[in-house]
C-alpha cells in the first residue's frame, strides 16, 4: 500500500487540470499516439493481457468484450460510453468528468482505435451539468488540436464523439436500456443475445464501457500491462474461471463516516481499511452496523464482515450480489435497518422500468411492505413473505430480462438474512419509523 | 401549428448530422423545448414528431417514460429544485431536508409555488453522495445542504 501512486485521480484538483494544455503538458495524449502507431488489433490484446475488468458494476473482462466484436465487420461500429452513473452510493465517474476529463476522451480515442469505431457517444445522466459542461469543453479542445475529427493526427484514424444527455432513468445504466434511450426511444432493456457486440446501437455492433474502465485503458496504454497487473489481487488459484482483480479502483465512501469522498487505492483494500483509513471512522464516535459494499443492489455486508476485501470477487463471498460500483455506504448503529431496507426498496420500485412484470409488481410490493412494518402494522410472516418474492424476481431466478430486479432483490435477501432479529423486534413491539416520509414512489 | 419557435426548430435540426437517423434526436428535442418552454405541449410533441419525421405517438411514448419531462397539466416553474432522499442523503438527514423545503415553500414534491416561481421535486440518488444531503437546482448540484442554506440558495436569482 505504500507504494502505491493515484494515477486515475492524480491530476484532479491540480490548478487547470481540465484543459488539455495542461493535460498534455502531463503526458497527455501520448497514450493515444501510441495506440495509433499500433494495429488495432494490438491494442486490444494489451487491454486484454491487463487483466482489466467492466468498473461499471458487472466486472466483465474489458478486452474479451472487445473481442466479440464479428471480424471484418464492414462497419460502421459504435462506442457507447456508460456516464450514467445513478447507482445510490456512486459518484467515482463524476469525480473524473469535472477534474480530468482529458483522461477520457483519450481512452475512449484509445478504445475506438482498438474496436475500429469512428463514433462514440457518453450517455450523460441529465443532472450531471458541470460534467456535461466540463467534457463538452474538453472534446472541442480536442476538434480544435485534431485530436479529435477526420485523420487525427495525420493518421488514417478518424473518430467523432458526441455527448447525449439523458432525463432522469437508473434504467440507462443498463447497457441495452442506455442504446433503446439513446436511439430516442423508452429505456426498455433488450433480450440478451444478441449482446450490443453483435447487434447494438442502430442495430450495428456496438460495446458499451464505463467511464472509469475507459479512464484505465489510458493507463494500461500509457503504463503498460505489468504496470496495472502490479496491484488488485491475482486469480484465485481454486477458480479457474476467476480473472483477478487487477488495477486500481476508484472506491466511494458515503454515508455515516468522518469524511466522505472517492479515494483511488488498488483493488482488494478491505470494508474496515477504507472506513478507518481513508474515511476517517464512524462519525460521531459510533460503530458499524451495516455497510452497503457497492451500491444498494450488493445489499449489505454486516459488521461482523467487515475485514471483507473489496475485489470482485470478496462481497460475493460474504453473501453478497458483488463489488458492484464499489460506493461503500456506511450505516452507523442508531440507524434502522428497516428505515435503509424501506430506502432501497423505495427507489428500486420508483426505478424499475415496467417492462417486465416481476419486477414491476416485485419491486413495488416489497415497498408495500416495508411501508406496513415501518408504519407499525408489519405481521409476522411479512418476513418470510419479502423473501418469498425476492427469490422469484431477477436474472438469477430467470424471470427477468436486466438485473435491476437482481439489485432490488439482494438488499431485501441480505437485510433479513443478517438482520433478522431487529426485523422481528420491529413488527414484535410494533415500532415506527422517525422519519418523514412525504412521498412513496411516484 | 406555432408552439416551436424558428430558432428552436434550428436548435433541434442542429442535432441531426450527430445521428444515422432523426428519431435519435427525441431527448435532446425534449430537453429543448422544455429548457424553453418549462413544459412540452401536446402541440409540441406532434410538432417534434414532424421535425423528426415521426408519429406523435411515438414521441409521447418515449416522454412518458422518463418522469422528467412535463406537458400543459404540470408546467415547470423557473427553477427546478430537487432534494436527493437516496440512501447517502436519507442518512445524513434528506428526507427531513425534503420535508422542511416543501414547508417553507408551501408545496408537495412535484408542485410549483404559487407564483410559477419553483419546482419542487424529489431526486433518486443525484450522485454526490460525499456531499449528502444534496440539492439539485436545475442540473447544478450544491452539497451539503441545510434548511437554512437550501433557502437561500432557492431566493438567489
Amino acid at each position: 500500500m505504500a507504494e502505491f501512486e493515484p494515477v486515475l485521480m492524480a491530476r484532479i484538483g491540480k490548478p487547470d487540470a481540465t484543459s488539455l494544455a495542461s493535460y498534455q503538458a502531463d503526458g497527455g495524449y501520448d497514450g493515444l499516439k501510441k495506440a495509433l502507431s499500433m494495429a488495432p488489433a494490438e491494442v486490444t490484446d494489451i487491454v486484454k493481457a491487463s487483466g482489466l475488468r467492466g468498473r461499471g458494476g458487472a466486472g466483465f473482462p474489458c478486452g474479451l468484450k472487445w473481442t466479440f466484436l464479428p471480424k471484418d465487420h464492414p462497419g460502421p461500429i459504435y462506442l457507447c460510453v456508460n456516464a450514467d452513473e445513478s447507482e445510490p452510493g456512486t459518484f467515482n465517474n463524476r469525480v473524473i468528468m469535472e477534474g480530468d476529463p482529458h483522461q477520457i476522451i483519450e481512452g475512449i480515442a484509445i478504445a475506438c482505435r482498438a474496436i475500429k469505431a469512428q463514433t462514440a457517444y457518453i450517455y450523460l445522466r441529465y443532472e450531471f451539468g458541470k460534467s456535461y459542461r466540463v467534457l463538452q469543453n474538453a472534446i472541442d479542445e480536442c476538434y480544435a488540436a485534431n485530436l479529435l475529427g477526420k485523420n487525427i493526427l495525420g493518421t488514417d484514424f478518424c473518430l467523432d464523439v458526441y455527448l447525449h444527455r439523458g432525463a432522469g432513468a437508473y434504467i440507462c445504466g443498463e447497457e441495452t436500456g442506455l442504446i433503446e434511450s439513446l436511439e430516442g426511444k423508452r429505456a426498455w432493456p433488450r433480450i440478451k443475445p444478441p449482446f450490443p457486440a453483435i447487434e447494438g446501437l442502430f442495430r450495428k455492433p456496438t460495446i458499451v464501457n464505463n467511464i472509469e474502465t475507459l479512464a484505465c485503458v489510458t493507463h494500461i496504454v500509457r503504463r503498460g500491462v505489468d504496470w496495472f497487473r502490479s496491484m488488485g489481487v491475482p486469480p484465485d488459484p481454486n477458480n479457474p474461471r476467476d480473472p483477478g482483480s487487477f488495477g486500481p479502483k476508484l472506491y466511494c465512501i458515503s454515508g455515516h463516516v468522518n469524511k466522505p469522498g472517492c479515494y483511488e487505492l488498488p483493488l482488494g483494500v478491505t470494508a474496515r481499511q477504507l472506513i478507518e483509513e481513508q474515511g476517517g471512522g464512524v462519525w460521531k464516535g459510533r460503530k458499524v452496523k451495516a455497510v452497503v459494499p457497492g451500491g444498494i443492489s450488493m445489499g449489505f455486508l454486516s459488521a461482523d464482515e467487515l475485514d471483507t476485501p473489496l475485489d470482485f470477487s470478496g462481497p460475493g463471498k460474504a453473501g453478497c450480489l458483488g463489488l458492484g460500483t464499489a460506493a461503500v455506504v456506511v450505516i452507523d448503529d442508531h440507524t434502522s435497518m428497516v428505515d435503509v431496507l424501506f430506502n432501497c426498496c423505495r427507489f428500486m420500485a420508483h426505478e424499475s422500468c415496467g417492462q417486465c412484470t416481476p419486477c414491476r409488481e416485485g419491486t413495488d410490493w416489497m415497498r408495500k411492505i416495508l411501508e406496513r412494518i415501518r408504519s407499525g402494522f408489519g405481521k409476522s410472516k411479512d418476513l418470510d413473505l419479502l423473501m418469498e418474492v425476492a427469490g422469484s424476481m431477477g436474472i438469477i431466478p430467470g424471470t427477468t430480462i436486466c438485473g435491476l430486479s437482481d439489485g432490488a432483490a439482494w438488499p431485501v435477501k441480505n437485510a433479513i438474512k443478517k438482520f433478522r432479529g431487529e426485523f422481528e423486534e420491529y413488527i414484535a413491539k410494533g415500532m415506527k419509523s422517525e422519519l418523514p416520509v412525504l412521498v412513496d414512489a411516484h | 401549428m406555432g408552439a416551436l419557435s424558428e430558432e428552436i426548430r434550428e436548435r433541434i435540426r442542429a442535432e441531426f448530422p450527430k445521428y444515422p437517423n432523426k428519431r435519435a434526436v427525441t431527448l435532446n428535442a425534449l430537453h429543448i423545448v422544455q429548457d424553453a418552454q418549462r413544459q412540452v405541449s401536446i402541440e409540441a410533441m406532434r410538432e417534434i414528431a414532424e421535425l423528426l419525421e415521426l408519429h406523435p405517438a411515438e414521441v409521447h411514448d418515449t416522454m412518458s417514460f422518463y418522469g422528467f419531462f412535463r406537458d400543459e397539466k404540470a408546467p415547470l416553474g423557473k427553477k427546478r429544485v430537487w432534494v436527493c432522499r437516496s440512501i447517502s442523503c436519507m442518512l445524513r438527514g434528506g428526507e427531513e431536508l425534503l420535508a422542511d423545503v416543501c414547508h417553507d415553500l408551501g408545496v408537495k414534491p412535484g408542485e410549483t409555488t404559487a407564483d410559477g416561481e419553483v419546482t419542487l421535486e424529489f431526486a433518486e440518488c443525484l450522485g454526490v453522495c460525499e456531499g449528502a444531503p444534496c440539492v439539485l437546482v436545475n442540473d447544478e448540484c450544491y452539497p451539503n445542504m441545510t434548511a437554512e442554506s437550501t433557502r437561500e440558495l432557492i431566493k438567489k436569482p
